[in-house]
């Protein structure tokens, strides 16, 4: 494998470790009005107070890791889905600050939980809408952006950003089963349930959307030999579906969350299947967008010396907030 | 539309200075305040005396606030480059990219993987532990700015790059050449010193604030007096840091320091030190200028008849505007002469064995409180706009820098931001004031608390009935304990 793709595996790695992750904190931000203003909401937003940082610096790491990587990806991504990013920064600002505020202002405290719902139903929207901005191919010349500033405005993108509005949902519920007990679990199967089958209704009906609009993309799952590699994706990914709902149904603790995560990653993979070897559709391959060895070795040196310690001192920072949330002790 | 008269560029440049300056302030006070709560936190561990984990609780609220506003402005600055600056992020990314992506893996990580514990562990993983929470936090602060730094100082002095084929500077032999670029050591330790002067008066402004109120409150004595070693030895290190990083400028950006010393003209035998006067790019000349003969050329060439160019020797179109570049150095000075003379009076005062007495001296810290931001913000305008018109000195202009865009959208997005900025950050600056208007005072309650909030029953947090000796001596502040 040659640098370049190992760069695209990690990014798509940063990718998914920050859609997983936070993906979990926006759902219950998505999901935070439809729980009791008093003790629910309280321990549904302290089941991520500790972690939530850590879980949105993987988003500063695709980001960043796109600019070092493949600089020309990051210059021409950013301008042409200029309001969507500008949207979902904001979404972040209103979000992040949500954590500290709601606690200080009791007499706001609506008003930043409202922020703290709101933020996060911008911020998923945005980052699907951007990912099917992404999909649905972006006009290059040169080396930039040609198109206009509302391209990535289409039904196909409002479909894309539902799907991970409802799959972000479905992360929040499912991490929120595992972490709290009582009522305030049996609400979060609840909404689980609701978000399942709203995510698998959004993938169907994107990937149904791919392979009808899209020649090249139809070609890539649906012809011999790439169908081989190809048709497992959908199979497995209804076989975790089907299992995921039964876990939710037989009141399974972490099952259902394990399962969200798997369904996602089998989601992205398909994704991965799609896009590749593309970094922005229809014209511009990862080894067009590359930085140059030198930029690309140094990172690699930093990547493999940093991040075995990166996963260990996350891992350790949930070990130390593990099981499920007490009133006591988290402030 | 409303934007359409203005140009995408300028209101891409606004919209960057505003969000830049803007993140700025935060990690300007977070570097300074993250090591504060260490040595409190390492103070308490050592000496036992609860007296430090009552100020650390009272400061770690605080930082909870202001790290909450860095980390979510910040994400806005990473993304910043591509959206506003696309040409640049293209033809820069491989040189600077990995700098910054080392910050992510260096810095970033190691921050926000231990706030959580630092904010909310205490009570699960013990002391030693939680203190190493604490460091690891502050370490992650001045590990971002090393960076950050580093990719802003490469901008200034670029050094160890190649052109490629394709127009991209790409990383030549040596990647620590790029990293320790000419003027980044300067700006390193000048600006760590900055935040650390910030944060030092803050500290001393609050505790200033509560001795005016209550001058027997033993937490208000013990910040203040913290906060003003702090003012007496850094300040006096600042200014000869300040003054060593103009003769690195010189030496690398000499058209800027003409335009901070207002120097149009050349002056072949001694030049001016010019204290005030009014820039007059137009006409290139200071008007009502009022300055000192033949000091600049003491201060810049340490001799009083050297020769100093003016911008004069510069050709118009590679020069800065003067004016900002002028005035915001001078303030920064001004200040970082105040906070030094602050330093002077309160070792005048603790000598007496009045630090705690001198009410004008507390006036004056408590004036001086919010000095730091000013000088941080002015340094920066000075740095910025005194590189201009150069994204990479020299080589890259702002003008060819910018991303494709239409005016509408970079103007929406900039209204945006600037309304988002102000209602939002203007709450948390409302309630950091609000928690720091309450008088520190034993068995404060830690990062966090609803008012469901159970810290009160933690086992860490000493209630004022186990130290009665230590709650006696504080009369104004007993009625608070909640
Ligand atoms: C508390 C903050 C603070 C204080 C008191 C001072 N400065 Fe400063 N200054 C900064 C905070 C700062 C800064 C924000 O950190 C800057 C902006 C970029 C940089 O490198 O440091 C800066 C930039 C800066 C520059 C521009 C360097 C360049 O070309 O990029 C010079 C020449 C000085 N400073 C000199 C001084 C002197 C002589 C001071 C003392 C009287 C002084 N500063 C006080
Ligand atoms: C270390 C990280 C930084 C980098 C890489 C950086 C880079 C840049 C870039 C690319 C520009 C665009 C040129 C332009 O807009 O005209 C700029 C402008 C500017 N920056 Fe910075 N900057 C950094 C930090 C800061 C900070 C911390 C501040 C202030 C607190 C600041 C203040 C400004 C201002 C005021 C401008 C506008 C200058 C003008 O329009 O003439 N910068 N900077
Ligand atoms: C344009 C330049 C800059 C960019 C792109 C940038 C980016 C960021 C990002 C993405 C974060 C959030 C990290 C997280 O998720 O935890 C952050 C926080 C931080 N940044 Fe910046 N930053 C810039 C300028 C600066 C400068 C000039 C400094 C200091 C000298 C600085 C110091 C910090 C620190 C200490 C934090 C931690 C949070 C805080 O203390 O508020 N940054 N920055």
């Amino acid at each position: 494998m040659d640098l370049t793709t190992i760069w695209a595996f990690i990014i798509a790695f940063a990718v998914f470790a920050y859609v997983v992750m936070d993906g979990f904190d926006l759902g219950i931000g998505i999901l935070f009005p439809t729980f009791d203003p008093g003790r629910e909401r309280d321990r549904a937003m302290n089941s991520i107070a500790p972690v939530w940082d850590g879980n949105e610096t993987w988003l500063v790491l695709g980001g960043g890791g796109l600019f070092a990587a493949f600089p020309l990806a990051y210059a021409v991504i950013l301008p042409a889905t200029y309001p969507l990013i500008s949207a979902m920064l904001l979404g972040l600002v209103f979000r992040g600050v949500a954590f500290e505020y709601r606690w200080r202002d009791p007499s706001h405290r609506r008003l930043w939980d409202f922020a703290f719902t709101g933020g996060s139903l911008v911020a998923a929207m945005a980052q699907g809408m951007t990912l099917g901005a992404l999909l649905q191919g972006i006009e290059v010349s040169g080396r930039s952006y040609a198109g206009s500033w509302w391209d990535w405005l289409t039904p196909y993108t409002l479909l894309t950003g539902l799907g991970t509005v409802a799959g972000y949902a479905l992360l929040g519920a499912t991490w929120l089963i595992w972490k709290l007990d009582g009522e305030g679990q049996a609400h979060a199967r609840k909404l689980a349930l609701r978000a399942a089958v709203a995510t698998l209704a959004l993938m169907g009906a994107v990937s149904i959307y791919n392979v009808l609009l899209n020649a090249e993309y139809a070609a890539r799952w649906l012809t011999a030999p790439e169908i081989y590699f190809a048709a497992p994706v959908p199979i497995i990914t209804a076989i975790v579906a089907i299992s995921l709902l039964r876990a939710v149904r037989k009141e399974r603790n972490s099952k259902p969350f394990w399962l969200s995560l798997l369904l996602f990653f089998f989601g992205m993979a398909g994704l991965g299947v799609t896009i590749w070897p593309f970094v922005i559709p229809p014209d511009v391959t990862i080894w067009d967008a590359a930085a140059p060895e030198r930029s690309q070795v140094f990172m690699l040196v930093g990547v493999a010396i940093t991040m075995p310690l990166i996963i260990a001192y996350t891992a350790w920072a949930y070990w130390v907030f593990r099981g499920k949330v007490e009133d006591e002790g988290y402030h | 539309m409303m934007f359409d008269g203005l140009d995408a560029l300028l209101l891409a440049r606004i919209q960057f200075a505003f969000t830049v300056s803007f993140h700025f302030f935060f990690p300007a006070f977070t570097i300074g305040l993250a090591s504060y709560l260490a040595v409190l936190e390492g103070l308490w561990l050592k000496t036992g005396k609860p007296l430090y984990l009552d100020l650390f609780k009272y400061w770690v609220k605080i930082f909870a606030i202001t790290f909450a506003m860095g980390v979510v402005s910040g994400i806005v600055m990473s993304y910043q480059f591509g959206t506003n600056w696309s040409v640049f992020s293209d033809i820069a990314g491989p040189v600077i990219g990995p700098l910054m992506a080392y910050e992510v893996l260096t810095a970033f990580f190691l921050e926000a993987g231990f706030l959580g514990v630092m904010l909310f562990g205490m009570n699960k993983v013990g002391r030693k532990l939680h203190f190493a929470a604490t460091l690891m936090v502050a370490l992650g602060t001045f590990v971002s700015a090393f960076w950050i730094l580093s990719v802003n100082s490469w901008m200034q002095t670029p050094v160890g790059y190649e052109i490629g084929a394709n127009g991209q500077y790409l990383p030549g032999e040596s990647w620590l050449a790029i990293i320790f670029n000419p003027s980044f050591p300067y700006r390193l330790v000048h600006t760590v010193l900055a935040a650390y002067l910030t944060t030092a008066f803050v500290v001393g402004g609050v505790g200033a604030y509560h001795l005016l109120k209550t001058r027997e409150n033993l937490h208000a004595r013990k910040m203040f007096s913290m906060a003003m070693w702090m003012a007496a030895i850094v300040a006096p290190i600042q200014i000869f840091a300040g003054d060593m990083h103009g003769l690195n400028t010189m030496e690398h950006q000499p058209q800027k320091v003409m335009a901070m010393e207002g120097h149009y003209e050349s002056h072949p035998d001694g030049a001016p030190l010019y204290l005030f006067g009014i820039p007059n790019d137009e006409e290139q000349r200071l008007d009502y200028a009022l300055g000192i003969p033949k000091l600049s050329s003491l201060i810049l060439k340490h001799d009083l008849d050297a020769p100093v160019d003016g911008l004069d020797t510069i050709p118009d179109d590679e020069q800065p505007p003067v004016f900002l570049v002028f005035w915001a150095f001078r303030i920064m000075i001004a200040i970082g002469l105040g906070m030094m003379a602050i330093g002077m009076w309160s070792l005048l005062a603790r000598w007496r064995g009045k630090l705690y007495e001198w009410t004008w001296l507390h006036r004056a810290a408590l004036v001086m409180g919010p000095s730091g931001f000013l000088a941080v913000l002015c340094g920066w305008i000075t740095t910025e706009v005194g590189r201009q018109p150069y994204v990479i000195y020299g080589m890259l202009r702002t003008a060819d820098a910018a991303s494709p865009l239409e005016a509408p959208a970079v103007g929406a997005s900039l209204l945006a931001f600037i309304l988002v900025y102000f209602s939002v950050f203007g709450a948390g600056v409302w309630y950091i004031l609000h928690l720091m208007h309450k008088a520190p005072h034993v068995g404060e309650l830690g990062a966090k608390r609803g008012d469901t909030g159970p810290i009160r029953t933690a086992g860490f947090t000493p209630g004022p009935t186990q130290n009665p000796g230590h709650a006696e001596t504080l009369p104004g502040s007993k009625e608070e304990v909640d």
